[in-house]
């Protein structure tokens, strides 16, 4: 990425707030063609920021008890990037931790994010623009201190936010009190990152005291006055169409305002929840279903050789030397359609007044909404004020937020804000899930066991294609959807002959963002067969992958994460005491990770006692949260491949309660998960995601070495 | 009718419509008490797990009827900044929630838990401590818990407890 300077004509200040002191203003340009943008972001880790190029944008805050608020363009799911933004800002900003306060940017604030909050991109796209944009505001108040106290600017210093120099000293709540015209200097130089109080140091999460003692912060937790809550009738079959409704029955039930209906759509509002739950019930609705879908329906469709092939990665000849059947080795394996399960359900708090709306909402792509409810209700876009809350999880499931318009629309009817949210079954039918894969790896190995030619072929339902920061328009473009291809492609550069082939299949019911994307599914199958075919060369799992990594930098990289689970683990391809180990690695966004797991089973029961990863993002902004995630998606990863799986039956997704929809609980946690972070780049990359693609391949390889099983297909089960 | 509690040590009355409604909904929605999370609303994830007479109940599937007359605490109830409960002292120290939202939960059943077995062994802790966390931060509560057990057995057992 070009390292792009802040406009100086587009960093302006503008004055008082109140008196709050000023509002800072900035803009950071960057603007890409969609392919590189998009691909880049998934892929390479090259992550670009994508902000607004209009102005104003409101960044920073100073208030008068000399604090900064830092609005943040980015939302904070869980991942820990408000903290590691305040750590950033707070470094160029030469403020303490505790003067530090981040808050979600209100889409008022112009401060918008292009892209979205997902893809592992918030910390590393916003690295250069944050310490940019901090500094310039230091050298800002600096200058403007100088003028104040009449001391020249190169006799100043400056510590938490107070600036001192010839005998007086200023805060900057003082600095900028009753300023309405500043001086914009040239982006100063920044700070050598060995100089940083408190990049690099595992400072407690800044929203830890709010989740602690249950601060209302969530979507789910907002309220206005006179609000109303809201219920949505929803189909619980896949494919099916709204045509019309009786509502005559739920008009006259307890606490009913008013029944809505649109054309796609009917609601009723009410005055509590369960009243407007009740009354959602007693609407009869014809709805036209075209199939009865079955998970063998399914099944079907995905299956390499049906669908759009797309070539995505090719080295030498691997198609040609793979097709003669001699000596070929060749495995299948299946991931099966996964669900969110995220905590919060979705839904939004909107209150449309006559020529505004106000949607407060846990969301991951507040542009993408406050767009689809300008549309819909027919205002400008500068009329609604997307305002974005802590999220309850994100995951991808909030890349989608066609409910925000529903609640949008009601609370136009009745002229009241009105709450709506989805039941836990409804979201579970109407979630935009994982799609399910089906892999096909094929082989050569040489005389001396090292793998000649490789071939990877992918069919997958739509990731990135279904999602709204991907419009159609891209899919002819992009090819292959980045999504399912995440995690896909070979990483072991120095086999001669390599291809991975994408298939794209379109589901009929909605598939998307699932945490790492492809990469959970694309890993299980590569590392998996990786191990059958070191077993097959008669070689160390370990030795065998890392003579086969090309020697330049990420492959270094992935060596050395490699070499350091297995001294941190004691990695040993043998059983000991009734537990294997298991070993597999990945690259994802640009970061490697590796992991080594202890297995044992009993009664038929996997169960993972240790998990050991070894992972290199480059800088950790903060290693304390980077570990957080490592831990979180190691057990999230194992869920997934061990637990959980959706199932079509009679047009319906089922399960739909926790529960019925196994995941990994604390009984299923590991006791021990051990954490090395590396660092061989001189940025931060992708944290949130890649660590939960070694995981599934990891245990499937060390059940093989405890039971002779290989399990080829997620969720793992014994026979 | 009328249904009156002692809640997070406040005496409270609530004129409800339907006393089959959830203890949910009359907690968040009436009360204002938003650290009690909707989940699921079957009883299933834990989300909305708060005390009725010190036992851990999860109140999606609680009719407000039988409340009455019983003590209840929320986590608000359960500690604050200025003399957080040691639950919340050991989640502080452990770092543990991500996203949050069903952290409250998780911390009503701890508690409630260390009220019963004062120094839970893993297995005490596989067998009680059963909501859903997706963030999957299980391998820092798991140490949470274990340090809470230890701050409990720091406070003197004659001295009173401040954990109303």
């Amino acid at each position: 990425m070009s390292k792009k300077r802040i406009s100086r004509r587009r960093f302006l200040v503008r004055g008082g707030l109140g008196t709050m002191g000023i509002l800072a203003v900035g803009t950071y340009l960057f603007r890409n063609p969609i392919r590189r943008g998009i691909a880049g972001v998934i892929n390479k880790g090259e992550t670009p920021y994508m902000g607004n190029t209009s102005s104003p944008i409101i960044w920073f805050e100073v208030t008068s008890e000399n604090n900064i608020v830092l609005h943040s363009p980015k939302v904070e799911m869980g991942q820990g990037t408000f903290t590691s933004l305040a750590q950033i800002a707070a470094d160029e900003l030469e403020v303490s931790m505790g003067q530090m306060k981040v808050v979600h940017a209100n889409s008022d604030s112009g401060n918008l994010d292009g892209f979205a909050t997902g893809g592992s991109t918030s910390v590393s796209s916003l690295w250069v623009p944050l310490r940019e944009l901090a500094a310039t505001m230091r050298e800002m108040i600096k200058n403007k201190a100088a003028d104040k106290m009449e001391v020249s600017s190169e006799q100043l210093s400056i510590a938490n936010g107070v600036v001192s120099g010839g005998g007086k000293t200023m805060s900057y709540a003082e600095v900028v009190q009753d300023v309405s015209e500043w001086d914009v200097p040239d982006t100063p130089v920044l700070k050598d990152i060995k100089d940083y109080k408190f990049v690099g140091k595992p400072i407690p999460r800044v929203d830890l005291k709010d989740k602690v003692f249950g601060a209302p912060i969530f979507g789910m937790d907002a309220t206005l006055p006179n609000m109303l809550y809201g219920a949505v009738v929803r189909s619980s079959t896949i494919g099916a169409k709204y045509v019309d409704a009786d509502i005559s029955k739920a008009e006259g039930m307890p606490g009913v305002i008013k029944v809505i209906q649109e054309p796609d759509f009917v609601g009723v509002v009410a005055k509590s929840f369960i009243e407007a739950e009740n009354a959602k019930m007693a609407i009869k609705v014809n709805w036209k279903v075209e199939r009865n879908w079955q998970t063998s329906d399914i099944e079907a469709m995905i299956a390499v050789g049906k669908g759009v092939p797309f070539v995505i990665q090719k080295e030498g000849d691997a198609e040609d030397l793979l097709s003669d059947g001699a000596n070929i080795i060749s495995y299948e394996y299946k991931s099966p359609i996964g669900a969110h399960a995220q905590l919060e359900p979705n839904g939004a708090l909107a209150h449309v007044e006559w020529d505004k709306a106000t949607i407060i909402m846990s969301t991951q792509v507040v542009k993408i909404t406050r767009g689809e409810i300008a549309k819909r209700l027919e205002l400008d876009e500068e009329k609604v004020n997307i305002v974005p809350t802590f999220l309850g999880g994100g995951f991808g499931r909030r890349l989608h937020t066609p409910n925000a318009i529903q609640a949008a629309v009601m609370s136009k009817a009745v002229g009241k804000p009105v709450k709506c949210y989805f039941t836990r079954k409804e979201e579970f039918q109407n979630d935009t899930f994982r799609p399910p894969t089906h892999h096909v790896l094929k082989a050569k190995l040489t005389e001396n066991g090292m793998i000649e030619a490789m071939e990877h072929n992918v069919s997958s339902g739509d990731v990135a294609f279904g999602s709204p920061m991907v419009p159609a328009i891209a899919a002819p473009i992009l090819g292959a959807d980045v999504g399912a291809w995440r995690g896909g492609m070979i990483q072991y550069g120095a086999i001669p002959h390599f291809s991975t082939i994408s298939w794209r299949v379109t589901l009929p019911f909605a598939t998307s963002w699932w945490r790492s994307l492809g990469l959970l599914a694309n890993t299980f199958a590569i590392e998996s067969f990786m191990d059958e075919l070191a077993i097959a060369a008669k070689k160390n799992p370990v030795e065998f992958r890392l003579s086969q990594i090309q020697e330049d930098d990420s492959g270094f990289r992935l060596k050395e994460v490699i070499k350091a689970v297995v001294e941190k683990s004691g990695y040993k391809d043998e059983v000991v005491n009734g537990r294997a180990m298991g070993f597999a690695a990945s690259t994802d966004a640009n970061t490697p990770c590796a992991q080594v797991v202890e297995v044992s089973i009993v009664d038929k029961e996997i169960k993972v006692h240790k998990v050991t990863c070894a992972m290199d993002p480059g800088i950790a902004v903060n290693p304390d949260q980077v570990r957080a995630q490592c831990e979180g998606a190691i057990i999230m990863g194992m869920s997934a491949a061990m637990f959980e799986k959706m199932d079509v039956e009679d047009g319906q997704l089922t399960p739909t309660i926790y529960g019925p929809y196994q995941m990994a609980l604390m009984k299923n946690a590991p006791k021990e998960i051990d954490v090395v972070l590396l660092q061989h780049d001189d940025k931060p990359g992708a944290v949130g995601e890649p660590p939960l693609g070694p995981i599934g391949a990891a245990i499937a390889n060390a059940v093989f070495r405890l039971s002779g099983q290989r399990l080829r297909n997620m969720p793992l089960k014994l026979s | 009718m009328k249904i009156s509690f002692t809640i997070n040590g406040e005496s409270k009355s609530v004129e409800i419509a339907d006393e089959k409604t959830p203890l949910l909904w009359v907690v968040r929605d009436i009360l204002d008490l938003k650290g009690t999370k909707f989940g699921c609303g079957k009883a299933a994830c834990g989300a909305c797990t708060l005390h009725v007479d010190g036992e851990a109940i999860r109140s999606c599937t609680y009719a407000v009827k039988f409340a009455e007359g019983k003590e209840l605490t929320t986590i608000e109830g359960l500690g604050d900044e200025q003399n957080p409960h040691p639950v919340q002292q050991a989640w502080i120290e452990e770092v543990v929630p991500q996203c949050g939202y069903c952290q409250p939960g998780f911390m009503m059943a701890t508690a409630a838990l260390l009220d019963k077995i004062p120094n839970p062994t893993d297995e005490d802790i596989d067998k009680n401590i059963i909501n859903v966390c997706r963030c999957a931060t299980y391998y820092r509560m798991r140490k949470a818990i274990h340090r809470a057990a230890e701050l409990n057995a720091e406070v003197e057992p004659s001295t009173e407890t401040q954990t109303s």
